[in-house]
């Protein structure tokens, strides 16, 4: 059962014009700046919004085909979680998360109880009865998620679900909604502008300027390779996967080797630095650096004031260096070198 | 209540007692005279004239042809049920001539001084049944007031046309049933005019101001009660001069032409 | 004085607390004048005499029913307003806002010549089914409803635009039907409009007279509201009208009183 689209939505001087495909199990996360018609894409996904042309379908189901076919949002078996939750304020969180259940007719016994199950599930059983005005955002947001996978939907459409929580808050809930989209079993699409949430929660990217498609593809390629300059900005992170214990990580098999962070941690985690926190070195250096490591250079992309270098390596890794430091090392592919990155420069996620 | 409050209170009314009517040094002399109009001092001005609801027609025709005799006198009307007039007229409306449907009203003035002298009966009214065009539900008589599935309008008691009415039915042994109790004759005979109501009773006078759209039925115990109408200068009058020469038209052969063609009687 | 009356103190300058002071005596003076004049000695018998309990009744019957129908046509109304796409809508809404502006009596004529006895839809409903509206206390209702729905429906449709329609799309796509939406996220959160408009709707159908004289005319018992009461004892007694009036008074301030504040006021 995949989800097919062809996005086209006219607004006024403003033209959408998307191809998605998101296979069951799959989290698609549509990346870009303010403007590029990310929302207005899922709008028309869930059907607050008719397109201009294309369609949408979810494997025999047609859902929009202009002009014939029209399925409104209340029949379409979706789960949105908006930006501001959308809380209903007047009901507590219990009813909140029955309220789709109850909408779709179930019965008002086991609606509760599943709702109640559903707020176990996201950790939230004593807040059952609180309204959502007493509830912190990252209750909030957890809330609305409980409710949106209430009636077991087959897309669930996630609208920038962390813009609205304050940083620290923002990681811990990354995390959680991690967890809760991997033992989610349908369709996923997930809007943002923060590319950490791409890159942690997504298996595909689609990243979108101006009502089109710019790149997509597995969110590693999509950092390595990046086609425009605006991606390369976006996702211009160096980021791995590993397993943390104290102060050394040691990355998943995809990257490999081992990195010095800074304050300790411990088990599964994630590890993240820019490129521009990347030295070069043509030999391995003294001093300071702790993580220092023998790469080769893969490939040399100029952008703007700055120049990337794609490095191979133990881990391969990214690297934004000036101008001047090119021409100093006389930087050429398949050169040796060393990239180091200071311990403070690196930022530990827990997974 | 407290001081203040009561103070203002008592301001407003007072400020209110000083215009227009009110109780106080008697006015001239309001003994009209019956020739017609002498060669009196030129009248200027506006006359206010609070009159029944019934005497629309005929005032107004009157009021007219005063206008017409006397230029630069402009006569302004007020008509309605006799019973708000005088209520007005003692709250201290400006008024200069009242010309009431009943005396009752007109001793209702009397009593708190708004008018000395004594009031004049210059016309008398009688009542009659008053149908829609063409009668369509067939009323010959008194009798069919009494009739639950007839519509049925009537006068107010407390109004002059209202009291006259209740009189007639006593005089006749009937017990009307009517459906609505209007505030003003004219109000009833509107009802009547616009299909509304199977029958009412209303003045003669109405029945002939309103032409083709309503018909007149007689009734032999109409000379029961027979509505004498007063007339009279109020004693605050803003326009003294005005008024008595307006009640003396009123009065005049001329004013009697005006009120007989309309279908008063004599008073 | 406590802390927050020192802190208002001086907030209101003297240019606007002067006119508002005249603005609420110029209110209040007239009611307290009724208070000053009324017949306290024959107060009692007067009070408990068969006609005011009369009055008093079918207008508070009257007024609710007028309301209720209100209601029930004015919210539908409202949201047709405020969400319709029709294209006239702007002519539409000053149609529904005439009888603010049309004098009562007008109205109550207007109500005859098309629900009275010869009425273009009056004269089938009298054929047809035998239904006479005028001089009834259904007519009562009409008069009371035909006055008064202009203040529910703006007070609604006021609440319906500046209601968040985000929360109706949330419960769109939980599956929730348009009713469904309505019942259970659009109509909670415009409530205080509603009750607001509700009120004022009351208010309005109490105190209503030139058009319930004129369409449903006066008769002790079926006709005869408390503003029709005030207006014929005024005839023949004026104190009996300051007790009818008084009546009247207090039974209005009460219901407003006890509307506590925070129904009507818009949540923050």
């Amino acid at each position: 059962m995949t989800l097919h689209a062809q996005l086209v939505v006219d607004r006024g001087s403003f033209r959408l014009d998307l191809d998605l495909t998101i296979a069951p199990g799959q989290v698609v996360a549509l990346l870009g700046p303010n403007g590029a018609g990310k929302t207005t894409a899922l709008r028309a996904l869930a059907g607050l919004l008719p397109l201009t042309s294309g369609h949408i379908g979810l494997d025999d189901e047609v859902w929009d085909r202009p002009p014939a076919s029209f399925v409104s949002p209340e029949h379409r078996p979706i789960g949105v979680v908006f930006q501001d939750y959308l809380l209903f304020n007047r009901l507590t969180a219990l009813d909140n998360v029955a309220f789709g259940l109850r909408a779709r007719g179930t019965p008002r016994a086991q609606a509760r109880r599943r709702a109640r199950d559903w707020l176990s599930t996201v950790g939230l059983d004593d807040h059952r009865d609180a309204r959502p005005r007493a509830l912190s955002g990252g209750q909030a947001q957890r809330v609305a998620l409980a409710r949106a996978l209430a009636t077991d939907p087959g897309l669930l459409l996630l609208d920038e679900p962390l813009a609205a929580l304050d940083a620290s808050t923002r990681v811990h809930i990354r995390a959680e909604l991690g967890r809760h989209l991997g033992a989610y079993p349908g369709h996923t699409l997930l809007v943002t502008h923060d590319p950490l949430d791409a890159m942690v929660l997504a298996d595909h990217l689609v990243i979108v300027e101006d009502g089109a498609v710019v790149q997509e593809g597995p969110p590693a390629t999509v950092a390595r390779r990046p086609r425009t300059d605006y991606v390369a900005q976006l996702v211009g992170l160096n980021l791995y996967r590993g397993v943390a214990e104290d102060t050394t990580v040691v990355l998943d098999a995809g990257s490999g080797g081992t990195l010095t962070i800074a304050e300790p941690a411990t088990g599964p985690v994630h590890v993240a630095f820019p490129p521009a926190a990347v030295s070069l070195h043509p030999e391995h250096p003294g001093g300071s650096p702790r993580n220092s490591w023998a790469v080769t250079v893969a490939g040399i992309e100029q952008h703007a004031h700055t120049v990337r270098v794609r490095l191979d390596g133990t881990p391969p890794v990214l690297a934004d260096v000036t101008p001047a430091t090119v021409a100093e090392l006389r930087l050429t592919p398949g050169m040796p070198l060393h990239a180091t990155v200071k311990a403070t420069e690196i930022t530990t996620y827990p997974t | 209540m407290s001081r203040s409050l009561r103070a203002v209170a008592l301001f407003a009314v007072a400020a209110l007692s000083l215009v227009g009517c009110g109780s106080g040094d008697t006015g001239a002399s309001t003994e009209p005279t019956t020739t017609s109009e002498s060669a009196a001092p030129a009248i200027t001005g506006d006359v206010n004239v609070f009159a029944a609801a019934s005497l629309t027609e005929s005032f107004t025709q009157l009021g007219k042809d005063f206008e017409k005799a006397h230029p630069g006198v402009k006569v302004v009307f007020n008509f309605a049920g006799s019973s708000a007039l005088a209520t007005q007229i003692n709250q201290g409306a400006p008024a200069d001539v009242f010309a009431s449907a009943a005396p009752k009203n007109m001793t209702d003035v009397t009593t708190t001084g708004a008018i000395t002298g004594k009031p004049v009966t210059f016309v008398t009214n009688t009542l009659e049944i008053a149908v829609p065009a063409g009668n369509p539900a067939k009323i010959t008589g008194l009798a069919d007031f009494a009739k639950p599935d007839l519509k049925i309008a009537l006068c107010a008691e407390q109004v002059p046309c209202g009291a006259a009415a209740k009189k007639v039915f006593q005089a006749a042994g009937i017990t009307a049933a009517p459906d609505t109790l209007e505030q003003d004759v004219k109000a009833v005979l509107t009802k009547v005019q616009l299909d509304e109501v199977d029958a009412a009773l209303v003045y003669r006078t109405d029945v002939k101001a309103a032409g083709d759209k309503v018909e007149g039925i007689e009734f032999p115990e109409s000379d029961k009660a027979v509505n004498e109408y007063p007339i009279a200068v109020c004693a605050k009058a803003p326009n003294a001069d005005g008024a008595r020469a307006f009640v003396d038209y009123v009065l005049s052969d001329k004013g009697r032409d005006v009120l007989t063609k309309a279908g008063f009687g004599a008073p | 004085m406590t802390t927050r009356a020192r802190a208002r103190r001086g907030r209101l300058p003297v240019v606007l607390a002067l006119p508002a002071l005249v603005g609420l005596a110029f209110l209040v003076v007239p009611l307290a004048g009724l208070l000053v004049r009324a017949p306290w000695s024959t107060l009692g018998e007067q009070l408990f005499s068969g006609e005011v309990g009369q009055a008093l009744t079918l207008s508070l019957v009257c007024a609710s029913l007028a309301t209720l129908v209100c209601l029930a046509l004015g919210v539908p109304l409202a949201w047709l307003l405020a969400r319709g796409d029709l294209p006239g809508r702007g002519v539409l809404r000053a149609l529904v806002t005439v009888p603010l502006v049309l004098p009562p009596v007008v109205g109550g004529v207007a109500l005859l010549l098309v629900l009275g006895r010869r009425g273009i839809v009056g004269q089938y409903l009298d054929q047809w089914f035998g239904i006479s509206l005028p001089f009834t206390t259904a007519g009562v209702v009409l008069a009371e409803a035909f006055v008064a729905m202009p203040f529910l429906v703006i007070s609604v449709e006021g609440a319906l635009r500046g209601a968040d329609v985000r929360y109706e799309e949330a419960a769109a796509t939980l599956g929730a039907s348009r009713w469904l939406t309505f019942r259970r996220v659009t109509l909670p959160s415009i409530a205080p409009g509603v009750v607001a408009g509700t009120v004022l709707c009351w208010a309005r159908a109490l105190g209503e007279f030139g058009a319930t004289i004129t369409f449903a005319g006066n008769f002790p018992g079926r006709t005869t509201t408390m503003p029709l009461a005030v207006y014929l004892a005024l005839e023949t007694d004026p104190g009996a009208a300051i007790v009818l009036s008084i009546v009247l008074l207090l039974l209005s301030v009460t219901v407003l009183v006890s509307l506590r504040d925070r129904w009507i006021a818009t949540p923050t």
